[in-house]
């Protein structure tokens, strides 16, 4: 069975490895003249529903849990908010060309509307983010404003 | 279905509620209704250049269309795929110069659709979404670099919550890729793309 106890050395030996590799990339303090906020003048109220619901996997600035320090979980949310960013950044929403915009607004409405997003598995752990009927309602109108 | 029906429950009810705090509740919901009607009576006409250069693009976004008229979900994802090929192969250099960066545009946004429908295999509700959105995009897209062929814009007053959408079709015949089986008939032309 010694072999056995040097393969959990092995996997331990590795996991602690695995901390000292960075993840937590996704952290800026400016907010950009492209910042949808800051583009569309976004009114307070909506403002801290997006921050709350939305900006930690579509912006460039995530506010991270604290188990996100814990690798290879960190990897994994580090992956999950590239992928997050690739299909809506916030933080470049200004940069996007108007079909752009007007495109993501119109996606945007339907996956809040329908309960897509903020993803289900998502709101089970950060119960913060869950969308009350009411603040879905003042998005959603929110968003349908700006939608031509 | 179950959340048709949620949707149509809250709808209700959130009219309702509307409707005990605002008297003039009444003019609203007419206008909005005239408003509908006329979207859907309206037809237009739009001519086009005879070209060649979006046929793989025109091809096969109706091959897409017609999956999702047969509610075929696994079928619209190899057509999504085909079409995003066609997006990448366009040849954007080979149009006019002042026509480029709303080209480039309409590609980038247009590809994202067509990705976003492969990668929804088995979720065809998800799929008809970008597929509604795209068909804007393809119409744009054709206006600016001719078609090879005559095509229709469909519009369904009842999709989406009764907002409206709309497809591109080679006939005239109605067959709805917005519902499929569910509501085959639903549309009517809106405005007709005709090769000169």
């Amino acid at each position: 069975m010694k072999w056995l106890r040097w393969i959990g050395i092995g996997v331990l030996a590795v996991l602690v490895g695995l901390q000292f590799i960075p993840a937590r990339t996704n952290q800026s303090t400016i907010v950009l003249p492209t910042d949808f906020v800051k583009a569309y003048n976004v009114p307070e109220d909506v403002k801290s529903i997006l921050a709350v619901s939305c900006y930690n996997c579509h912006s460039n600035n995530t506010n991270y849990p604290w188990y996100s320090r814990v690798q290879p979980v960190g990897w994994y949310l580090e992956n999950h908010i590239n992928k997050g960013k690739e299909d809506l950044n916030f933080s470049e929403f200004g940069d996007y060309s108007v079909r752009k915009q007007q495109s993501k607004l119109k996606s945007m409405i339907s996956q809040v509307e329908d309960g897509e997003m903020p993803l289900p598995f998502y709101t089970f752990i950060h119960r913060e983010a869950r969308l009350s009927e009411n603040s879905k309602k003042r998005l959603v109108d929110y968003l349908k404003t700006l939608n031509e | 279905m179950k959340k048709t029906m949620i949707m149509l429950v809250l709808a209700l009810v959130s009219w309702g509620a509307n409707a005990q705090h605002d008297h003039s509740n009444m003019g609203h919901s007419t206008e909005g209704h005239s408003k509908m009607a006329n979207k859907s009576m309206e037809q237009s006409n739009v001519e086009v250049e005879r070209s060649k250069s979006a046929s793989a693009i025109i091809d096969n976004y109706l091959a897409l269309k017609d999956a999702l008229v047969a509610d075929n979900s696994k079928k619209a994802a190899s057509s999504g795929q085909m079409l995003f090929d066609a997006f990448e192969e366009f040849d954007i250099s080979a149009q006019p110069k002042s026509q480029q960066k709303e080209l480039g545009e309409i590609i980038e946004v247009a590809r994202e659709h067509a990705e976003h429908i492969t990668e929804n295999n088995g979720n065809i509700e998800h799929q008809r979404e970008h597929f509604e959105l795209l068909g804007t995009d393809v119409k744009d897209l054709v206006i600016i670099t001719g078609s090879d062929r005559n095509l229709y814009q469909i519009f369904c007053p009842m999709y989406n919550n009764n907002e409206g959408g709309s497809w591109l079709s080679a006939s005239s015949e109605i067959k709805n890729p917005l519902f499929g089986s569910k509501m085959l008939k639903c549309g009517s032309v809106q405005q007709n793309i005709t090769v000169k």
